[in-house]
C-alpha cells in the first residue's frame, strides 16, 4: 500500500499544563481500517479532534493526499473529506434523520432524502429519515451519523468508541460496514479500549500512551498481551481471578416490582430475583434498559409501584421490607450503592468538596456536639489514598480536580469502607483504564470472599461474564434470563439483550 | 354591546402589537440559545431612540418630508436596539459573561437610557415642556384610507399604523425562515446542541451575533410603537411599563413559535386592559385583574412541564455558552 490517505507530523496539543498530545506522528492508507489504541487520557480522542477541526494544534503539520492542510474548524475538515463520528453523537435531538444529516449544507430535505437511501442501500443501513432523533435508539443514532458523514462525501472516517453502547449483534453488523467501507477505499480509524476488537477488524494498530505514538504493528503480526504491555508499558496480567462462592444464603430478594419514572415510561416491569452473599450477580443490558432504575428501586432511591424488596439479615436471618424504608434506613442496614454516573460526579460526591470532607458525607451524622470531627474522616481518607492507589496532591485536594479513575475510587472505597451487606456498583469502571479498571474487581471480588453480596452492573460483557457467577440480563424493563457466569457465552447474553423487542431504548444514564 | 366588544377586539390589538415585536425578537434570539432578559430595556431603548431621531429631524428641518418623518426615527430604533442586542452579543457569546446576569444588567440600563434622554432631551436643545411629535406620530398613526368605509369592521381590525401590521408580516416571514429554510434549521440546531451544528460546518458564534442582534432590532421596534402610534409621539417616564416582561413571558406561552405568538401577544394584550372594560371594578381588584397574564403564563409553564411534549420545550441549550474546545 503506498497510497497514504493521512499523515500527521509532529502534532502537538496542550491544555494548560497537560501536555494531551507529544509530537504525534500518524499514517492511515487508503482501503484500511486503523486501530487507535490507548488508555484513557492518553490522548486519542484529541489527536482525532484536531483531524476533525474541534481543536487546533498547536505544533505539526497535517497531510491528506500528500498535501498539507490546516483544518481551524469542522467545515474546513468535511471539505477534505474527514469526517468523525464522536462519542457522543453530535445529533440534534428534536430534528428528524434527514434534517440532522443536512444540517449545515445547502440541501432540501427531498434531495436528501433519495441520497441518504441511496447510501442506506449500498452499505445496508435500515433507518427511517423522517424518525426524530429522541425516538431512536442508539444503535439508530449512531447510524444516523454514519450516514451523516457518508453524505458529506468522507473519504476518511474516524470513529470513537462506536461499540461501547451496541449489543454484540450491533457491532457484528457495524464492523460488517466498516469493512465494506475499506473495501471501498476508504481510510478508517477507530478509536476503542477492546483488544478483542482491535484484532477482529482492523489491519493495522498505533497505540498512544500519555500524549506519545509508541508504535505502529500490523494485527496480524500482534496479539493482545503484546498491545496491553504497548498500552501501559509494563506487563499486567488480564485475568480476574474468579473464586467459587462460599456458603452462599440468599441476602437479598426483590420480587414482583414495576416501576414508573418521572417521565411516566414504565421502567421496570414485573422484575424479581435474588442476591446471596458471596457471589456477584452481574446485570447486563443495553444502557437505559432499566438497571439504574433497579438499583435505585432498592437503594430507596426510587419509589417503585407494587412488589416488594426484602432483605435478609445475615446475623438474625429475619427479613425486613425495604420498601417503605427511607434511603437512609436502608444504608443503616448496611446496602450500599455506588453509582458512577456519566459525569461521574453527578451522585454520590461533592465536586468541591475535598476528599475527607466527602468521607464525611456519610458519617457526619455520628457527631455528638455541634462541631465537624475531621480526624476519623481524615486517616480513612488517607488509607483510601493509600490502599487503593489514589492520585492525589493530597487528601484536601476537591474532588473535582482528580481524573476520573481516581475520583472513583475515591467513591467506590468510601463505601466499602463503611462494610457493607449488599455491595451494589454501577458501572464502577466507566471510563477507567485497564489498571484502575482490575483494581476495581479485585476490590469487587474481595467483598464478595467477605460475604457480600455484590450486585455488578457493567458494559463489557467480557469483563460480566469473567467476574460474576450469575448474570442477571434485563431488557426494556424486563428480566429476559438469568444464567451461569462460567458457561454463558457472549451472544447467548446478547440476544437476551435484545429479546423483549419494545423498540425502546431511551439513553438515560 | 357588539360595538364595545369590538372595541375591545381593537384596543386589545393595540396592546398586543408592542408584545408582539417583544416576542418575535426574544424567539429568533431565544432559538440560537441565547436567553436576552435584556429585551424590556432593549425595547425602552428602541421607543427613545425613535424620539430622539424623530425630534431632531422634526426640529430641525422646515418642511418635515413625509418619508423622512417615518424612516429617520425607524431607523435610530432599529440601531439603537441592535447596539445594546451587540452589547449582550459581545458580554456572552465572545466573553461568555452569564446570560442572565448581562440580560437583568441591560434592562436596567436600558430604562435607565430611555428615561434619561426622555426627561433632558428638550434642555439639551434649550427648550422645555414635554416631547410631544406630533408631525411624525401622525404618519406612523396614519391608518389605511378605506378603513373608515368599512364601518365596524374597518374600525376594529384596520385602523392600525403600519407598524402593526409590520408585526404581524415580520412573526410570519420569522416563522417561516426558522421553520422552512436552511437558516433557520442551522439556527435551530445551533440553540438545540451548538457543539453538533459546529461539528456540522454551521458557524456557531455568527448566528448567535446575528439572530440576537436582529432579535433585539425587531424588540425594539416595539417601543418605537408605543412612543409613535400609541402615544402619539409623547414620552412618559417608565411610561412602557413592563411590557417588556410579558413579551418574554409570550415566548414561554406560545410555545417559541412566531405565529402562535401572534394570536398570544393579543390574548396578553387583551388581558392587559380587560379591567378598564370589565364595568364596577374597584382600583385594588383592577390591579388584581392586570396580573392574569402572568398568572396565565405560569399555568402553561405547569402544563408544559407536565406533558413532557419534546416539541413544545424551550432550546435545550438555552442560556448556557458554547465554547468550542471546552474539556
Amino acid at each position: 500500500m503506498s497510497n497514504v490517505a493521512l499523515r500527521l507530523d509532529n502534532i502537538t496539543k496542550v491544555f494548560g499544563k497537560i501536555i494531551a498530545n507529544d509530537s504525534v506522528n500518524l499514517t492511515v492508507y487508503k482501503g484500511e481500517i486503523l486501530s487507535l489504541l490507548g488508555e484513557n487520557g492518553s490522548g486519542k480522542t484529541t489527536l482525532m479532534n484536531m483531524i476533525s477541526g474541534i481543536y487546533f494544534p498547536d505544533e505539526g503539520h497535517i497531510y491528506i493526499d500528500d498535501k498539507e492542510v490546516v483544518i481551524r474548524s469542522p467545515k474546513d475538515a468535511f471539505d477534505y473529506h474527514v469526517g468523525m463520528i464522536h462519542q457522543h453523537f453530535k445529533l440534534v435531538d428534536v430534528f428528524s434523520a434527514t434534517e440532522n444529516i443536512i444540517l449545515g449544507l445547502k440541501e432540501t430535505s427531498r434531495d436528501a432524502s433519495a441520497r441518504v437511501r441511496e447510501i442506506s442501500e449500498k452499505y445496508g443501513f435500515d433507518i427511517d429519515p423522517d424518525k426524530k432523533i429522541y425516538d431512536m435508539s442508539v444503535s439508530e443514532k449512531q447510524t444516523v451519523e454514519i450516514i451523516k458523514v457518508l453524505y458529506r462525501g468522507a473519504d476518511i472516517l474516524i470513529l470513537d468508541e462506536p461499540t461501547a453502547v451496541l449489543t454484540p449483534q450491533e457491532t457484528k453488523k457495524l464492523f460488517d460496514v466498516l469493512r465494506k467501507m475499506r473495501d471501498d477505499g476508504k481510510a478508517i480509524i477507530i478509536i476503542t479500549h477492546k483488544l478483542h476488537e482491535v484484532m477482529a477488524l482492523s489491519d493495522r494498530v498505533t497505540v498512544l500512551r500519555r500524549g506519545e505514538n509508541v508504535g505502529t504493528v500490523k494485527t496480524s503480526e500482534t496479539n493482545e498481551a503484546e498491545l496491553t504491555e504497548m498500552m501501559v508499558g509494563k506487563k499486567i496480567s488480564l485475568n480476574i481471578e474468579r473464586s467459587e462462592p462460599i456458603n452462599p444464603v440468599t441476602r437479598l430478594t426483590v420480587s414482583h416490582i414495576n416501576c414508573i419514572n418521572r417521565e411516566g415510561v414504565k421502567v421496570l416491569d414485573d422484575v424479581s430475583f435474588e442476591a446471596r452473599s458471596g457471589e456477584i450477580l452481574g446485570i447486563a443490558g443495553i444502557a437505559g434498559s432499566g438497571q439504574r432504575e433497579l438499583l435505585e428501586a432498592i437503594a430507596g432511591l426510587q419509589h417503585i409501584e407494587d412488589g416488594s424488596i426484602s432483605y435478609i439479615d445475615p446475623d438474625t436471618g429475619s427479613s425486613t421490607e425495604l420498601k417503605d424504608k427511607t434511603p437512609l434506613e436502608i444504608r443503616e442496614l448496611g446496602v450500599r450503592f455506588s453509582f458512577v454516573p456519566e459525569d461521574r460526579l453527578g451522585m454520590g460526591l461533592v465536586g468541591n468538596m475535598d476528599i475527607v470532607d466527602n468521607m464525611m458525607l456519610r458519617s457526619y451524622r455520628k457527631g455528638k456536639s455541634m462541631f465537624l470531627h475531621r480526624k476519623e474522616p481524615a486517616s480513612l481518607a488517607d488509607e483510601i489514598i493509600k490502599n487503593l492507589e489514589v492520585v492525589t496532591p493530597s487528601a484536601n485536594t476537591p474532588v473535582r480536580n482528580l481524573s476520573g479513575g481516581n475520583v472513583q475510587k475515591v467513591l467506590v472505597g468510601r463505601e466499602i469502607a463503611s462494610s457493607p451487606k449488599v455491595f451494589m456498583a454501577a458501572y464502577p469502571v466507566r471510563g477507567l483504564d485497564i489498571n484502575s479498571s482490575y483494581m476495581i474487581y479485585n476490590l469487587l471480588n474481595r467483598q464478595k470472599e467477605s460475604g457480600v453480596a455484590v450486585i455488578f452492573v457493567g458494559e463489557d460483557l467480557d469483563v460480566l461474564l469473567e467476574l460474576c457467577d450469575r448474570i442477571l440480563v434485563i431488557g426494556s424493563g424486563h428480566i429476559t434470563g438469568v444464567v451461569d457466569g462460567r458457561t454463558a457465552t457472549k451472544e447467548e447474553i446478547g440476544l437476551l439483550m435484545t429479546k423483549t423487542d419494545g423498540g425502546h431504548s431511551d439513553d438515560k444514564n | 354591546m357588539l360595538e364595545t366588544i369590538c372595541l375591545f377586539i381593537n384596543a386589545a390589538i393595540i396592546q398586543g402589537i408592542p408584545l408582539l415585536f417583544g416576542a418575535t425578537g426574544e424567539i429568533i434570539t431565544e432559538k440560537s440559545g441565547n436567553l436576552n432578559l435584556g429585551i424590556p430595556g432593549i425595547m425602552y431603548v428602541g421607543g427613545i431612540s425613535g424620539i430622539i431621531g424623530g425630534y431632531i429631524y422634526e426640529h430641525t428641518a422646515a418642511n418635515p418630508n413625509a418619508a423622512l418623518c417615518v424612516l429617520i426615527p425607524l431607523l435610530s430604533t432599529l440601531l439603537g436596539s441592535a447596539l445594546m442586542a451587540l452589547i449582550y452579543s459581545f458580554l456572552t457569546i465572545t466573553l461568555r459573561a452569564n446570560q442572565n446576569v448581562t440580560g437583568l444588567t441591560l434592562t436596567t440600563l436600558g430604562i435607565g437610557i430611555g428615561n434619561f434622554f426622555g426627561g433632558s432631551l428638550l434642555s439639551f436643545f434649550g427648550e422645555s415642556g414635554s416631547i410631544s411629535l406630533l408631525t411624525t406620530a401622525s404618519y406612523y398613526k396614519a391608518s389605511l384610507p378605506f378603513a373608515d368605509k368599512l364601518g365596524l369592521f374597518g374600525k376594529t381590525f384596520l385602523s392600525f399604523g403600519f407598524l402593526a401590521y409590520s408585526a404581524i408580516i415580520i412573526a410570519i416571514v420569522t416563522s417561516f425562515v426558522l421553520n422552512r429554510t436552511h437558516i433557520g434549521l442551522n439556527l435551530r440546531a445551533v440553540g438545540e446542541n451548538p457543539a453538533t451544528a459546529d461539528a456540522a460546518g454551521v458557524n456557531v458564534t455568527k448566528y448567535k451575533y446575528l439572530s440576537t442582534i436582529v432579535g433585539g432590532a425587531i424588540a425594539g421596534l416595539g417601543g418605537l410603537y408605543f412612543v409613535m402610534d400609541y402615544t402619539g409621539g409623547a414620552w412618559t417616564n417608565d411610561g412602557f411599563g413592563d411590557r417588556g416582561w410579558l413579551a418574554i413571558a409570550i415566548v414561554i406561552f406560545a410555545l417559541w413559535r412566531p405565529k402562535l405568538s401572534i394570536l398570544c401577544s393579543f390574548l396578553f394584550g387583551g388581558l392587559y386592559i380587560v379591567c378598564v372594560y370589565i364595568p364596577g371594578l374597584t382600583s385594588s381588584s383592577k390591579e388584581l385583574i392586570k396580573m392574569l397574564p402572568y398568572v396565565v403564563t405560569i399555568v402553561v409553564l405547569v402544563v408544559i412541564s407536565a406533558r413532557k411534549n419534546r416539541s413544545n420545550q424551550p432550546p435545550a441549550h438555552l442560556g448556557l455558552p458554547y465554547f468550542r474546545e471546552d474539556r
